[in-house]
């Protein structure tokens, strides 16, 4: 990205602090974070996290007990903002909550009558978007009679109805099938090919790498924030795997000495955590060889997101 | 709050309503079933070949406070139905995610829950009164219905009676997961109204225009109170955080 599309850029999401308490529960603890325009932005983390907390009070659902939050230009908590940004945002729970005794047709028609479109709008909008998801020939057809991918589908679309600046999804693939979960991801691709500022709430890990500019891990805080590259390197660095013919106590008592990170042993084969590989590599291939030992293989691997993620949740306080 | 947007959510309402057989039988039917079997009742215990039966205006009266007691009950059901019905569909987060406001969105929901039930009442009293009318002209000389009292029940009393069963079905959906549990507390209210009719039976208070006045007065208290308790009930906050 040249410097001039990087200040072109501007903040879509905006946090600082932003707290949220149930009793003497903090759900959201001291969020502070940007999401650029036309990003698309992972929230990783597992249940009870803080992340349809964070997503409800961005889409002023829910109050904020503390803190600051912006969404595009509008300040998250002031009344008169609230309903100015529901009308930038379009949102997708965790649960479909279409209309099932509403067509197809219907629940995007009356959505985008809430969103105060005009009549000639709605028709536009409802007949594009039922036709890219492939659901035209079906807008007659009962939401209720829908598959899981389909009604998903639907939901999304549902948010997209009054083309918004920001559209917040909630676990879009949860409970859905492979096929299924491919065919939303899909979607997701699409708008994020239309610039359109995302905020996507997963656990999903493969999804968030596919389909994330960057991600943010939270556990109840934000423990990190990066692209899926930062983050697979800075929590965890890289692993070599050694691959021995057969693996002696000479050889761990030398590979001891050396000091290094996480030995684990899997049969023949040794696993320890490297920051400089190219470096330390050459000491302990030389400490298995001078106790005698032999290298079938050395591989460096390094880190998934996977590692990051599990790290990061599981060290939280 | 604009004007439009809760009539619009409203027509969504009916629009479901329509598509549900059972409901809209139960809404539909249950007047005119009563306004046939008032009239018959008319024709067989109060008309006779020798006149009218002496409490004939008692008889009669009772009837009409009929439709007032189901203008209690029926409401509350549809209201249960299109809150409870969102809760298990799960609709209402993105319906609350929207730039409607909280009184839009309630102001929608009442109005499909008042106005089919209450447009059958008022069908099916009409029936009723028309038959009567009928049935007692050649004895009376003159029409029996309209009169004050019929009108007093069934453009004040009915009316405020069906504002009573909708606000008290928002309250009662926010605590409830289940539209039969809602129902079920739904059709308590028509123990108020049922009291007001034993007493006047019983001969403890008059069955007049001026006692169903007074008991419309209380009920325009208790629907403004209502009112405060189910606005702050249906609040985006309290639905996502306190609901059950």
């Amino acid at each position: 990205m040249t410097e001039k599309e990087e200040e072109a850029r501007l903040d879509m999401i905006e946090t600082e602090n932003l707290t949220r308490k149930f009793g003497d529960l903090t759900a959201v603890d001291n969020l502070t974070l940007r999401v650029d325009e036309g990003e698309v932005f992972g929230f990783l983390g597992p249940n009870g996290a803080g992340k349809t907390t964070t997503v409800r009070m961005l889409c002023c659902l829910i109050s904020k007990t503390s803190g600051s939050a912006r969404v595009g230009e509008f300040d998250v908590g002031k009344e008169e903002d609230a309903l100015k940004i529901r009308r930038i945002v379009g949102f997708v729970p965790d649960n479909v909550g279409l209309y099932d005794s509403l067509t197809a047709y219907e629940n995007l028609d009356y959505y985008g009558t809430l969103y105060r479109r005009t009549d000639s709008q709605r028709k536009e909008s409802n007949e594009y978007f039922l036709k890219m998801l492939g659901l035209w020939e079906k807008r007659d057809t009962m939401a209720g009679t829908f598959s899981k991918g389909m009604k998903q589908k639907l939901a999304i679309a549902r948010a997209l109805v009054h083309d918004p600046e920001v559209i917040f999804m909630d676990e879009p693939t949860a409970n859905l099938d492979p096929e299924a979960s491919k065919g939303v991801r899909e979607f997701i691709l699409e708008l994020k090919r239309e610039k359109k500022t995302i905020f996507l709430n997963t656990h999903n890990l493969d999804e968030a790498e596919r389909v994330c500019d960057r991600i943010g891990i939270m556990n109840t805080k934000l423990m990190a924030v990066g692209t899926p590259e930062e983050l697979e390197r800075s929590v965890r660095g890289r692993r070599t795997e050694i691959q021995l013919r057969q693996v002696t106590d000479a050889i761990l008592d030398s590979l001891k000495k050396l000091k290094l990170r996480n030995l684990v042993r899997e049969g023949n084969k040794l696993t320890v955590d490297v920051v400089n590989p190219e470096e330390e590599n050459p000491d302990m291939v030389s400490a298995i060889v001078g106790a005698g030992g032999r290298v079938e293989s050395v591989t460096v691997a390094g880190s998934t997101l996977e590692d990051a993620y599990l790290k990061l949740v599981r060290d939280a306080p | 709050m604009s004007t439009w947007m809760p009539w619009k959510i409203a027509q969504k309402e009916m629009k479901v309503l329509r598509r549900k057989k059972s409901v809209i039988s139960y809404i539909i039917a249950l007047p005119l079933i009563l306004s046939v079997l008032f009239s018959l009742v008319v024709q067989n215990d109060i008309v006779s070949s020798s006149g009218l039966s002496p409490d004939y205006q008692l008889g009669l009266d009772s009837l009409t406070y009929f439709f007032v007691v189901f203008a209690a009950i029926l409401p509350a059901s549809i209201a249960a139905y299109s809150i409870v019905g969102e809760k298990i569909e799960k609709s209402l987060e993105p319906l609350l995610s929207t730039p409607t406001t909280d009184g839009e969105i309630l102001l929608g929901k009442s109005i499909a829950a008042f106005l089919p039930p209450m447009l059958a009442i008022w069908a099916g009293a009409s029936i009723y009164m028309a038959a009567t009318d009928y049935l007692t002209y050649g004895l009376l000389s003159h029409l029996y219905f309209p009169n004050l009292t019929s009108g007093v029940m069934l453009f004040l009393l009915a009316p405020l009676a069906g504002i009573f069963s909708v606000e008290l079905a928002v309250i009662v959906s926010s605590r409830v997961s289940d539209v039969r549990g809602a129902n079920q507390a739904g059709g308590l209210l028509f123990i108020p109204f049922m009291a007001v009719f034993l007493s006047a039976v019983e001969g403890t208070i008059p069955f007049d225009a001026e006692t169903l006045l007074i008991f419309s007065g209380i009920v325009l208290v208790a629907d403004v109170a209502l009112f405060f308790v189910s606005t702050s009930t249906f609040r985006r906050e309290e639905i996502l955080t306190k609901w059950k």
